[in-house]
């Protein structure tokens, strides 16, 4: 039997902005590696990197970890390994 | 080592489930200039480049897995529900023969991936200029791929991926800039 | 700004089989032009990047099926 879940709206909401500030830091580090003396750049990277972990937290809290090996913390019971998974959503 | 996270670089939506459309989209999965391919070709390059370019392939080799994930997705969307006679009809018949709905490291013609599709010269200045080669080839492919499609989902992200062959070569023609400069010279700032 | 698409005429014979394109067209990106980026380009906000798939509108290379703008306008 196949299982149809619907996730809120908020949760779609929320990727969708971890991927907006995510891009930006994907763009500006690529922009580093070949100007790695801009230090507007630097600094925009570094503001953009603390919102990305607040962010990244808040997600976490709600719909469990973003990450696995130690770099998200885990509620009981172990909530890495469940579903969704990207390709799924 | 490498971290994964669950979230796709970009969001991928898909509008109706069309194997035909996989069927070209394999391409960029386990084809020649393909995702695969690309992320393979930066990263195996990194050991034998000067150290100046050695965190843009790095990461660029690094954001084509992310890549290769959303190819995935929409192939594995696309067909997610298909019966085999629809995937018959698509031209997917010899791939459910021998994969059912498993996704294949092939290309579009069926041919299975090899890594003859990668160089590795060890000349920093050939390699990079295939890594140019490479980005333009793959930004063709997708154009290619978004003139037979009809999927505006599709063709959104699609779009995105081809951006995102435009950004990485100019990252790659920066690489190169920087690797003819004359010593002891800072040309650029 | 440079243009994104350039076109050709390509000769066209009595005997070509198929209807003839009469222009033939292909993608001349801005990563053609723009050399070693300069610091301080503008920016698109965070969510239009994403759209836009990459972060300056100066590397922003917009493409459509030259096919179905033929139909279409």
């Amino acid at each position: 039997m196949s299982e149809e879940r619907s996730l809120p709206k908020d949760y779609y909401e929320c990727i969708e902005e971890l991927q907006a500030i995510d891009f930006v830091l994907v763009e500006l580090t690529l922009y580093l590696d070949t100007h790695p003396d801009d230090l507007e750049a630097l600094k925009q990277y570094n503001t953009c990197a603390k919102k990305r972990q607040e962010l990244k937290e808040k997600i976490e809290q709600r719909y469990g970890p973003l990450q696995e090996f130690g770099n998200s913390y885990s509620s009981y019971p172990w909530k890495w390994a469940t579903t969704p998974w990207p390709w799924q959503i | 080592m490498w971290l994964y996270e669950k979230k796709l670089q970009y969001p991928v939506k898909v509008s109706t489930c069309n194997p035909k459309l996989a069927k070209f989209l394999i391409e960029q999965y386990g084809g020649a200039d393909g995702e695969l391919a690309a992320a393979l070709r930066y990263l195996n390059q990194r050991y034998t480049i000067p150290d100046k370019v050695i965190g843009l392939l790095t990461d660029i080799g690094t954001e084509e897995f992310a890549h290769l994930e959303m190819i995935a997705t929409m192939v594995y969307k696309l067909t997610k529900d298909a019966t085999p006679e629809q995937l018959k009809e698509a031209g997917l018949g010899a791939h459910y023969a021998n994969h059912d709905k498993a996704l294949f490291y092939e290309n579009a013609a069926g041919d299975p991936f090899t890594t003859t599709y990668i160089q590795a010269k060890g000349d920093p200045i050939a390699d990079l200029y295939e890594d140019i080669a490479a980005e333009e080839k793959a930004r063709a492919t997708y154009q290619w791929i978004i003139n037979m499609s009809d999927d505006p989902f599709i063709n959104d992200a699609l779009k995105f991926l081809r951006e995102r062959e435009v950004v990485h070569s100019q990252r790659f023609r920066e690489a190169v800039e920087i690797l003819k400069e004359e010593q002891g010279k800072k040309k650029y700032f | 700004m440079s243009t994104n698409r350039k076109s050709y005429h390509p000769f066209a014979s009595p005997h070509d089989p198929c209807p003839p394109q009469t222009i033939k067209t292909y993608e001349t990106p801005p990563n053609l032009y723009l050399g070693f980026q300069p610091p301080g380009l503008e920016q698109f906000p965070p969510f239009e990047a994403l759209k836009k798939g990459t972060l300056w509108p100066a590397l922003y290379s917009p493409y459509s099926s030259p096919y179905k703008d033929d139909k279409k306008g």
